[in-house]
């Protein structure tokens, strides 16, 4: 048998965020690279379809909201391991982000941020010359 | 003369020790949210199929192997393969990649030849319709 790697990530109650709808938020797991022209951001999002994805920019701060479809349930629950809850999380973003050129697409249940980096961040490469 | 003799198994207190212990096994009876195995899955059943729902983001189908063993045995394989663009230094890491298995002992048998499994949004459902014996049978009460 093929051995387990992956665990079962405990999920986060984001409490202090004021909600207008009933139901929990959790935190969604984020991974974040950075490349020489932009950061990425990859964040879980299961059970979210790419049209209830609320991606906002604003006062520098990038806002990530989804909402997971009400799925009915045949039934009653026997074993219950997880629960389902929409997904909140806000990330500081520095100002040598240019945030006119953020682009987002989801796929899978996972929500791909591409943030690209200012010319102004952008590393150069200073040639030397020989004198 | 009249008086009242004190009666543990007088109804009324009978009547609530039952309650009580009634609340009880029901509290026991509930299912838990716990974390076990990867994925972690929750299971509904209705009177024809079993419901057997895991969140598996970032999987596609073909990452997939879902069988069903001596007719009660389901077991999900799968990977999860990385991501990270080349030549990236990471900032945060909170995903995990790698390959999982996980089998389930179903409470009864079902009908591996109907099984149904959907990947939609990261979310696997699979239904598994039970067998023809384990199916609740209504029977025709003769006047």
């Amino acid at each position: 048998m093929a051995e387990n790697n992956l665990t079962v990530a405990q999920r986060t109650d984001t409490t202090n965020v004021e909600t207008t709808r009933n139901g929990k938020y959790f935190t969604p797991r984020v991974d974040i690279f950075e490349t020489d022209g932009e950061l990425l951001l990859l964040a879980d999002l299961p059970g979210v379809a790419p049209g209830d994805i609320d991606l906002r920019y604003e006062n520098g701060e990038l806002v990530v909201q989804g909402k997971v479809q009400p799925h009915e349930h045949k039934g009653h629950l026997i074993l219950g391991e997880y629960e389902e809850g929409d997904f909140y999380c806000v990330f500081q973003i520095h100002e040598s982000i240019d945030a006119a050129r953020i682009e987002a697409e989801c796929k899978n249940g996972v929500l791909t941020v591409h943030l690209p980096k200012a010319e102004a961040a952008k590393p150069k490469q200073v040639t030397v010359k020989a004198k | 003369m009249f008086w009242t003799r004190f009666n543990p198994f007088s109804n009324r207190v009978w009547n609530d020790l039952q309650q009580l212990q009634g609340e009880m096994f029901r509290w026991f009876d509930r299912p838990h949210w716990g974390v076990a195995a990867f994925p972690a899955v929750n299971v509904w059943e209705d009177g024809d199929s079993l419901h057997v729902e895991a969140e598996l983001p970032g999987l596609q189908l073909e990452d997939l192997e879902i069988f069903v063993t001596g007719n009660n045995q389901l077991t999900i394989k799968g990977e999860r393969k990385q991501q990270t663009p080349e030549k990236a230094s990471e900032h945060r890491l909170e995903w995990h990649y790698g390959s999982f298995v996980r089998t389930l002992t179903l409470p009864f048998p079902v009908d591996d030849r109907k099984v149904n499994a959907r990947l939609e949004n990261g979310v696997l459902r699979i239904e598994l319709p039970k067998h023809e014996a384990a199916r609740p049978r209504r029977i025709p009460v003769k006047a």
